[in-house]
């Protein structure tokens, strides 16, 4: 039955279902294509945020107004955020890569509940919609940054119920996401397909889908309350009726903080598979990387008060929050000890994918170190609410996550569409792509530094150098970002097919066509090795995938 | 674990389904357990307003509906007992029972925050805009915690409803009632939510 593959097979893309053309697409119940509509509409979103990020560096391209007045710049970055936070970085790997990778990699047809994915995904572009459409009702565009902090977001005049019921939405399909990935990974595993032999990027996604399921509920009644304060003036966060606003925020980050494990541990677990796969080298600490995932979603669920250090909490709450943020620390740099040390030795091809996260382990890491100045209670008082933060948050986000989001496109590129791209291009765009990075954020850790605050449209003279020098990394940095969708969009057209195992890896994506057939392999898959046991290569991958 | 994972598309797996409906139900009491901390924090900090504000509550009608709960819940019980055994008509006949206690359920709470509304005692009421802080608050998380009780409750019922066009279409049948068992798990939340809801706001003063 292993003969033949990739000559004989059809591929998903060919298979035809109950529907045709474009509705083939959007009610397709089959996890790839579900994965591919994820991945194009997030792309999407995405660059319309780089837009609006685009728009902000260049308003502080000078003092004073340059191209639009401080109503205007308040509107510019909520949407920013909402928009990069909810609908690309949350959903982001996940919802993409996972909902096409992660029944491979185990070995099913599909996930658990083909039916549910699907409707997750409209529940997405809903929630996408919702926000789009909010911008043009009564009031205007929504103004509180994304944290919807009380008492302003129930004072304000804009519009402020549609992007909450938008983001309740995109929690719920989360949260559907989440429950999918779990019973997925407990119930639909190949034979011979343990725990322990689990990749890596599932173990992540698995984690991530707790962390969906215990925190996002806690947004959405928090969410919940402020539409109803906003209709009914319960005033449950209104001091005037006795209300407490801190309560909110401590309801807010409950979520918002394991929402940034949300975002990240997906990402760690494509690290995890891009490094052995390209060092050739079997990973360095398996059972570490993947407990300490676990222990990410346990600790991170611990540590919201972090946020709130200026806010207004005991002593005690403060040093007891500080310490929890230094012990979350730990686990991040279990993984990034593991994964340096499964280079060592290895044999390592310099390609896109493994370059992307080079850039990755650098920028993380100075993400993560400036992460334990904030989680100290001392220098967090200092630079709260600066553009240290900023810095901070976009450091272990865009060159977290988003540049591991790039590495995945470029790994998994061959497999989802059975081309390939130019190498020289993507290497060229990860180096501005990360020059361009450097410049913008980095500068924006010396500005906060010296004291520049958030979300101001204007700033002191004093400042102008610096302001101006990021304002040119942004050009920068979406000089990289055109360069890479750029090179991978004509790839798309007229790219050279792609072999099925292009980067000779062990896990089961690699084994079967690319790009894969529905049900995903046309033979009953059978682990005996474990994902990256590269000296068993010869034995575990069958001679049509090498 | 499931060894036969291939053909999905005709493979059923319950136990899978119901793990994935044990796992929504988690997020419904996370969802909930927002408002509980919330009710934590407000009791604390105003617990002689809260005793004072809980003896305007009808304890009467509180337990006669807690009562109605617990029996729907029975009853959705031996409907999917029954609907194992194969007597589709008795399956039916509890199930029915099921929602129209749930409907009555639904009346006494009406009738419950119509008083309270006729007395001004609703958010931006005359009569609550004259008691204390601590009172207002108790009135906020009552009609937010109890509101949002009501709306599962009127979820559930349209669930069990559709449950009982697949029961009357055959649908869910001796060999396969998974899907009433997903339903009468909801069902079992929403009255475990409310088993929590009677004392903290009856019955504590």
């Amino acid at each position: 039955m292993s003969n033949s593959i990739s000559t004989s097979i059809k591929s998903f893309y060919e298979y035809e279902g109950k529907h045709r053309g474009i509705l083939g697409w959007i009610l397709s119940t089959d996890h790839k294509r579900i994965g591919l509509l994820y991945l194009w509409s997030m792309v999407g979103f995405f660059l319309v945020g780089v837009f609006l990020g685009f728009l902000m560096r260049l308003e502080m391209l000078s003092m004073g107004k340059t191209i639009m007045g401080p109503q205007t710049y308040n509107a510019i970055f909520t949407l920013h955020g909402i928009i990069m936070i909810f609908l690309f970085i949350v959903p982001g790997i996940p919802a993409a890569f996972g909902n096409f990778f992660l029944p491979i990699m185990i070995g099913a047809e599909d996930v658990q509940f083909p039916r549910l994915n699907l409707l997750s995904w409209w529940l997405y572009v809903t929630g996408g919609l919702f926000a789009i459409i909010s911008l043009f009702l009564s009031g205007g565009p929504i103004d509180t940054g994304w944290t919807f902090y009380v008492p302003y977001s129930i004072r304000t005049t804009t519009q402020v119920i549609l992007p909450l019921i938008a983001a309740f939405i995109l929690g719920f399909s989360s949260i559907l996401t989440g429950i999918n990935f779990i019973t997925t990974v407990h119930r639909m595993r190949a034979k011979g397909m343990t725990f322990f032999k689990l990749p890596l990027f599932v173990w992540a996604l698995y984690a991530t889908g707790w962390i969906q399921i215990i925190g996002t509920p806690v947004i959405g009644i928090t969410i919940l309350l402020v539409i109803i304060e906003r209709v009914f003036s319960v005033g449950l966060f209104d001091p005037a009726l006795g209300g407490d606003p801190i309560l909110f925020q401590h309801l807010f980050w409950i979520y918002s903080h394991p929402a940034v494990y949300i975002m990240i541990l997906p990402a760690m677990g494509v690290v995890s598979e891009i490094i052995p796969t390209f060092a050739r080298k079997h990973i360095f600490g398996y059972k570490a990387i993947a407990f300490s995932s676990l222990a990410i979603a346990f600790i991170g669920t611990l540590v919201w008060g972090h946020h709130m250090f200026t806010s207004g909490m005991s002593d005690t709450a403060r040093w007891v929050y500080s310490f929890l943020t230094y012990i979350v620390a730990l686990p991040s740099a279990v993984k990034v000890f593991n994964w340096v040390a499964t280079m060592y030795k290895g044999s390592i091809r310099m390609s896109a994918p493994f370059v992307f996260v080079m850039a990755f382990i650098v920028l993380f890491s100075i993400g993560g170190l400036t992460g334990l100045i904030l989680g100290s209670v001392a220098t967090n008082v200092h630079v709260h609410d600066t553009y240290f933060v900023v810095a901070h948050f976009h450091f272990v986000m865009f060159g977290g996550t988003g540049f591991i989001f790039f590495a995945a496109l470029h790994y998994w590129f061959p497999k989802m569409f059975g081309k390939m791209y130019n190498e020289k291009i993507a290497m060229t765009a990860v180096g501005i792509l990360t020059i361009g990075f450097l410049m913008l954020y980095f500068t924006m850790f010396i500005l906060g530094y010296e004291g520049m605050p958030r979300r101001y449209y204007d700033y002191l003279p004093q400042f102008q150098f610096l302001h101006i020098l990021a304002t040119v990394g942004s050009w920068v940095l979406i000089s990289g970002l055109l360069l890479m969708f750029g090179n991978l969009l004509y790839s798309l057209r007229k790219g050279a097919s792609a072999k099925a195992n292009p980067w000779n890896g062990m896990t089961l994506e690699w084994m079967t066509s690319s790009p894969p057939p529905f049900e995903n392999f046309n033979y009953h898959p059978e682990i005996k090795f474990g994902p990256y046991e590269y000296e068993h290569y010869e034995e575990a991958v069958k001679d049509e995938y090498k | 674990m499931s060894t036969n994972s291939h053909n999905i598309a005709h493979h059923r797996d319950d136990f899978g389904s119901k793990m994935g409906m044990w796992l929504f139900l988690f997020t419904e009491l996370i969802l909930f357990g927002g408002l509980f901390i919330m009710y934590m924090v407000y009791r604390v900090e105003y617990s002689e307003q809260f005793h004072l504000a809980a003896k305007e509550l009808n304890l009467a009608l509180g337990t006669i509906n807690t009562l109605i709960l617990l029996t729907s819940s029975l009853t959705m019980v031996l409907s999917i007992v029954a609907i194992g055994r194969g007597s589709k008509k008795i399956s039916i006949f509890y199930l029915i029972s099921t929602i129209l206690l749930a409907l009555g359920f639904m009346v006494i709470k009406a009738f419950e925050w119509g008083a309270k509304f006729s007395h001004g005692l609703y958010p931006g009421g005359t009569e609550l805009a004259n008691l204390s802080n601590g009172e207002v608050i108790f009135f906020g998380m009552y009609f937010v915690m109890t509101g949002l009780h009501a709306l599962h409750v009127l979820i559930g019922i349209v669930i069990l409803s559709f449950m009982l066009v697949f029961l009357l279409r055959d649908k869910i049948n001796k060999d396969n009632y998974i899907k009433l068992e997903a339903g009468g798990l909801y069902w079992h939340l929403v009255d475990l939510i409310w088993i929590y809801l009677f004392p903290l706001f009856y019955l504590l003063h």
